[in-house]
């Protein structure tokens, strides 16, 4: 394949951030929301034609006998550690990579357009648009990645973008500790990323993914039994790499900072905080899946800690009045749901039935729609927060009647997210849980009704933005539907989600390139969806007018109630740790101990010389005549003791 | 009678504790000034005493002498040039005044 | 003599000390010309070298050293005027001559005594510079020394504060620290003789001749090491660093942070490991625990100051202590990323004081609990201060990243637990280097206006706009283009892991 379409792909946005960051200053807002979108728009474009030119061209690269290769389109030298640890930076083309990039500038694209709309007027609105830029360059870096060291490298960048973008409202001192908030919880997490690279790499003598997934069992080797307390190095590695993920995916514990980074622009929310950035860690798990198949206690741990968080997040999700909250917590719980396909997909034939990888395709055809309908959802989202001017859905109710297209366009991706027939979420879904009873029957009963909380409180929300009861404000503020650059984006991705279940994703993406058919479980599809609509069922006898159910339902047990609203306390017990223990003991500690101890031993030699020297300074004391005492003193003595010796 | 060389040196080292007795205990610069040229001036009388009586044949002695008497005499001028400086800045010539210049 | 491309490296210097004792004390142009004239001299000479250099590496030159020079100074103790540059050397002169240029634009107002001010920069620089070309131990001590003293006037005359305090602190603590320095070279230099010959100061001959006794290694290694480990800011020996930072002016904190740390670096390997390379196998652990406790420790004061310079000042203990850890793990990479860190920091540091000054020149104050939202008011230095922190967190792309991961998996390349414990805590600064990063950059830069008066405050001028790109432009070009600087030191440093796995065996 040639390389200037991969090539620009990434230089495209990179310049476009240098243009817009340098020269932006200049530019009317007009001309830089133009150059961004269209910068965006074409790299969407070249993406596409990548992404089809892998999937159908049939080249013998991207395929062989029916198997779908991964294949590096480039890969230069970046930095050599030594001969054999060497850096590259480099673009690889294989199943999920292709199908990442168009989801990245799909919804990049989108987002471009919709903030247009949603941004106009705002001082700053060509810096939103270079870092929007930067964003994606980074995110686009981060999928083609070659070697888990670039991985590395751009998921540091991610992280910079998303910190930038949370914070873009910097003088709200709330959108400043939140970026804050999410850069520090990443880069712990990247702390242990880079800790697990560095054993990783250590043993294995490559960074490249090619080399390390091609033989897992080589890696394995080449550990050479290497243990620490208790667990092998190698799940150590793999643990540790999930922590990077765990992070960046906001899995429990480190989930805290996603909510908090809903202070960010809703249009940055819905590309980074739901579709892309957050979906890294899910990525990540999938780049690196042959390795955590051979260290089984790697892959239960993310299997656990997916399927915690996802309970989780949905119980907190019930609870949050701010609905952009509760997308966020939406947002965790579907991707702890991709996690957990995950941990369940086996490379092993079960029963006769070679459900190779099942989960895996599952998850990833999971990111896929969900980064449709979560971003749909979201840009429906900052429409109400356009309209209304708040985020709490206690300012909004009724406003179906006065937003229909984002009244429609969000229910379909209600629809979506709860996994109703046809709807995208529906097939994804499917799969995944079905997947998870191969594995395991509890693992596929606890997320069935995960899924079953999702679609209550998608429906919750639903009803309580459209229904319930007009806000008495609407009569001197009349709320209406956005500008057509925000309704553009609403119904393209209301489209997709209708219809992207449809897509045979087994066909292109699945763990060993093998084509997978997929085919609807019988059993567990009724299951799911019985499971949804009774969920659905229960949202509307409590929120479709309003009445004092909810109220009822609250009292009935207040204690979890506002535990689960104050998301289970998580926050505080931060708080408490990072300013009280750390800030407050350690830091404040080691500060005196320096001035008390460390510079005061040093100012206390200073001050014995001062002390001594002022002490016998006396002697000198300028007077001559006390120095002739002495001088004589000392004749008179020596002379005796010469006389004295002499006779 | 021929006067010995003791005759000689006695008076001298009385001069000389005279001296120093007089330059530890004076206050004054003058008196201290004075009590520096009986120093002196025993040691003059040394050098011309040990010259005529163990090297009779010389007169590097006498020389010398000479010439130390000249020093003294610039020096003297020089110190109460100083003193007279001091007086005019700070009044009086009492050393115990004097420790502007003290460290 | 003259045609030596090294000896240029202080001629420029000294010419520019005379030019400028040639100029009048009122006419600021002249001194500015002076200066801008020679510091542009020495960035071109500089960038000449490092081209010549590479160039010559190309053609298959594989001395160890090279522009080799020598000539006697003072016979009866063997002391040579002896300079040699390798890949280490030429890029150290480089960021040298970078920082003295942007520390002129940096310093463009200076008062009072502008005059003055510079022939002691200029000083300064003279050491700084003579450092880096000689190869001969004394004269190395000598332009060290140099460049010490100068600090002492330069703090105590133009500094702001308790400037009379940290100036004597600094001066003594480093006067301290080379005390012991010197006995460790005079130790050197007497055990320095091959069988029957005659003692030398030459470093490349000590290293091929000299057989000095493990007993006497020991004792001059620690000696040494202290010595140059007191400039490289190592614990407990960082004190003066604080102090002095905090009360110095803009350019003399740029020089300090940016040059003259790194000479304790330097010396640390190409005198003490080079020299001594028993020793070094056998008591770099001592140090690697001192410079492990360095890194974290820095870190965590950094957490807590309230004044921007004294964050700064521990954000540099901790980075220096990644240098001087570094170098101790012997091996080429992490010695390889030692370098890059001293590359790194150097520019970043300086970045960081010339901002501190530009930004303290406008608002008065350095505590950052008096001043916020200033990204409002002053958009391009906020952008440059975000960039440079952004640097010393370690963001790809940026000087910072490519050091500190070098250095990481460098270090990981020593297997035994030891080691791995000491990195893994030393990872562990990385987290809270953004802490103290953002905690700052949170304060400063974002949130509402704290001071009304601020307001009214100017962007920056032409002269801090040239000072901060220069800057800017080396970190971005490190950060983005880092291996052919990297291959440099790595091939510099084949000497010196040979002398060190000789000595194992």
């Amino acid at each position: 394949m040639d390389i200037t379409l991969p090539i620009l792909i990434l230089a495209i946005p990179i310049t476009m951030f240098l243009i817009l960051g340098i020269g932006g200053v200049k530019m009317s807002h007009k001309m830089a929301g133009i150059l961004g979108i269209l910068g965006m728009g074409t790299t969407a474009t070249l993406a596409y034609i990548v992404a089809f030119t892998y999937f159908f061209s049939g080249d013998a690269n991207f395929i062989i006998d029916g198997v779908r290769q991964q294949y590096q389109v480039f890969d230069v030298t970046w930095l050599a550690f030594t001969e054999r640890l060497v850096v590259n930076l480099g673009f690889l083309l294989d199943p999920i990579s292709a199908m990442m990039l168009v989801v990245i500038t799909t919804i990049s694209f989108m987002v471009h357009l919709y903030s247009w709309g949603y941004m106009e007027g705002e001082p700053g609105f060509q810096r939103y648009y270079a870092f929007l830029s930067l964003f994606t360059f980074s995110m686009l870096g981060l999928v083609v990645a070659t070697n888990i060291f670039q991985m590395y490298i751009f998921w540091e960048l991610v992280g910079v973008s998303s910190y930038l973008l949370i914070g873009f409202f910097y003088k709200l001192p709330s959108a400043v500790s939140a970026s804050k908030k999410a850069f520090i919880v990443t880069r712990f997490a990247d702390l242990g990323f880079l800790i697990g690279i560095l054993v990783l790499s250590f043993y294995s003598d490559t960074f490249n993914f090619m080399q390390l997934t091609a033989n897992p069992g080589g890696v394995l080797q080449s550990f050479g039994g290497a243990t620490f307390m208790g667990a092998s190095a190698l799940t150590w590695a793999m643990v540790l790499i999930f922590t990077g993920g765990m992070g960046k995916s906001a899995m429990m514990p480190l989930h805290i900072w996603l909510p908090d980074a809903m202070e960010g622009p809703t249009p940055v929310s819905a590309l980074i905080h739901a579709a892309t950035m957050v979906v890294a860690g899910v990525y990540l798990v999938a780049r690196m899946f042959p390795l955590y198949c051979v260290v089984d206690a790697s892959l239960t741990f993310v299997t656990v800690v997916g399927a915690i968080t996802a309970f989780y997040a949905a119980v907190v999700a019930c609870t949050q009045i701010d609905i952009k909250r509760v997308l966020a917590f939406s947002t965790i719980s579907q991707i702890a749901f991709m996690m957990v396909s995950l941990g369940c997909a086996y490379d092993l034939p079960v029963e006769g039935v070679h459900y190779s990888g099942l989960g895996y395709m599952a998850g990833m055809f999971h990111l896929f729609t969900h980064a449709m309908f979560k971003a749909l959802l979201f840009l429906g989202a900052g429409a109400l927060i356009h309209a209304v001017h708040s985020n709490n859905y206690t300012e909004m109710g009724g406003l179906r009647k006065y937003m229909p297209i984002t009244h429609w366009t969000f229910l379909i991706g209600c629809l979506a997210i709860a996994g109703i027939f046809p709807f995208a979420g529906f097939f994804s879904k499917d799969e995944m849980i079905a997947a998870m009873f191969s594995r395991h029957w509890f693992w596929g009963a606890w997320m069935t009704m995960v899924a079953g909380l999702t679609a209550f409180y998608m429906f919750r929300l639903y009803y309580m933005i459209f229904w319930w009861e007009e806000n008495p404000h609407y009569k001197e503020h009349k709320p209406h539907d956005a500008p057509w650059q925000m309704s553009l984006p609403l119904l393209f991705l209301a489209a997709v989600s209708c219809v992207a279940g449809f897509i045979p994703f087994g066909e292109f993406v699945t763990f060993d390139g093998v084509p997978y058919h997929i085919h609807i479980e019988g059993s567990v599809a009724a299951t799911s969806l019985t499971v949804a609509i009774a969920a659905i069922a229960l949202a509307t006898v409590m929120y479709r007018k309003k009445n004092d159910l909810p109220t009822r339902v609250k009292n009935m047990c207040p204690g979890l109630w506002t535990a689960a609203h104050h998301r289970f306390y998580w926050d505080e017990l931060y708080m408490f740790i990072t300013h009280k223990i750390i800030f407050n003991i350690i830091c404040k500690s080691i500060a005196w101990f320096d001035r008390h101890v460390i510079d005061a031993t040093m100012d206390a030699f200073a001050k014995i010389t001062q002390k001594t020297s002022y002490a016998i300074r006396g002697m000198q004391s300028g007077e001559i005549q006390t120095y002739v005492i002495w001088y004589f003193a000392g004749a008179v003595v020596l002379a005796a003791i010469t006389w004295l010796c002499l006779i | 009678m021929d006067l010995s060389m003791l005759w000689y040196l006695v008076p001298s080292v009385i001069m000389l504790v005279c001296g120093v007795y007089g330059f530890i205990t004076r206050k004054n610069l003058i008196a201290i000034l004075i009590s520096l040229e009986l120093m002196l001036n025993s040691a003059d009388l040394n050098f011309v005493v040990f010259n005529r009586y163990l090297f009779p044949g010389s007169m590097d002695g006498m020389v010398f002498t000479l010439f130390a008497v000249a020093i003294a005499a610039a020096e003297t001028a020089i110190a109460i040039a100083i003193i007279i400086n001091i007086y005019r800045s700070i009044g009086n010539t009492d050393i115990t005044e004097i420790k502007k210049m003290k460290y | 003599m003259f045609g030596n491309i090294l000896i240029w490296f202080v001629i420029i210097p000294v010419i520019m000390m005379v030019g400028l004792g040639l100029c009048r004390n009122s006419s600021m142009n002249a001194i500015r010309t002076v200066m801008v004239v020679c510091s542009t001299a020495l960035v071109g000479l500089s960038i000449w070298l490092c081209c010549d250099f590479l160039h010559l590496r190309a053609m298959g030159v594989d001395d160890e050293m090279l522009y080799t020079g020598s000539w006697m100074w003072y016979a009866p103790l063997n002391i040579h005027l002896a300079v040699g540059v390798d890949g280490i050397s030429v890029l150290m002169l480089l960021l040298s001559a970078v920082i003295v240029f942007a520390g002129t634009f940096a310093s463009w107002k200076i008062s009072p005594l502008p005059k003055n001010f510079f022939l002691w920069f200029a000083l300064l620089s003279t050491g700084v510079f003579g450092f880096f070309i000689s190869i001969d131990i004394f004269t190395m001590f000598m332009f060290y020394e140099v460049a010490l003293i100068p600090m002492y006037l330069l703090i105590g005359v133009w500094g702001t504060g308790r400037k009379e305090y940290s100036a004597m602190k600094l001066t003594l603590m480093l006067m301290g620290g080379s005390a012991f320095l010197m006995l460790g070279l005079l130790g050197i230099f007497w055990h320095s003789a091959p069988e029957g010959g005659q003692c030398t100061w030459n470093i490349l001959e000590i290293s091929h001749n000299a057989n000095i006794a493990v007993e006497w290694q020991y004792m001059l290694f620690c000696f040494t090491f202290v010595g140059f480990g007191v400039l490289g800011a190592m614990f407990p020996f960082h004190t003066w660093s604080p102090d002095g930072h905090a009360c110095a002016p803009t350019a003399v904190s740029m020089l300090h942070a940016g040059v003259l740390m790194k000479l304790g670096g330097y010396g640390c390997f190409r005198i003490a490991i080079f020299l001594l390379p028993q020793a070094a196998n056998e008591l770099a652990w001592i140090f690697i625990i001192l410079t492990g406790i360095s890194i974290v420790y820095g870190a965590f004061s950094a957490c807590v100051q309230t004044d921007l310079k004294y964050i700064n000042a521990y954000s540099s203990v901790s980075h220096c202590g990644m240098v001087l850890f570094a170098i101790l793990m012997l091996n080429t990479t992490a010695m390889t990323g030692a370098i890059l860190q001293m590359l790194s920091h150097g520019l970043m540091t300086a970045l960081f004081f010339a901002l501190i000054g530009m930004i303290y020149g406008r608002t008065h104050t350095r505590d950052i609990r008096q001043m916020g939202g200033l990204m409002k008011i002053m958009p391009y230095l906020g952008v440059c201060y975000m960039i440079a922190g952004f640097a010393s967190l370690g963001l790809p792309g940026l000087s910072g990243f490519v050091a500190e991961m070098t250095i990481f998996f460098g270090s990981f390349q020593n297997s035994d637990l030891f080691h791995r414990i000491f990195v893994i805590a030393a990872t562990c600064a990385i987290v809270i280097t953004a802490v103290y990063i953002l905690r700052v950059v949170g304060k400063l830069l974002l949130g509402p206006v704290q001071d009304k008066h601020h307001l009214e405050l100017t962007d920056a001028t032409w002269f801090e706009r040239l000072s901060t790109v220069t800057l800017i432009v080396c970190i971005a070009g490190i950060g983005c283009f880092p291996n052919w600087i990297n291959e440099t030191i790595q091939v510099s440093f084949k000497p010196i892991i040979a002398a060190i796995q000789n000595a194992v065996i």
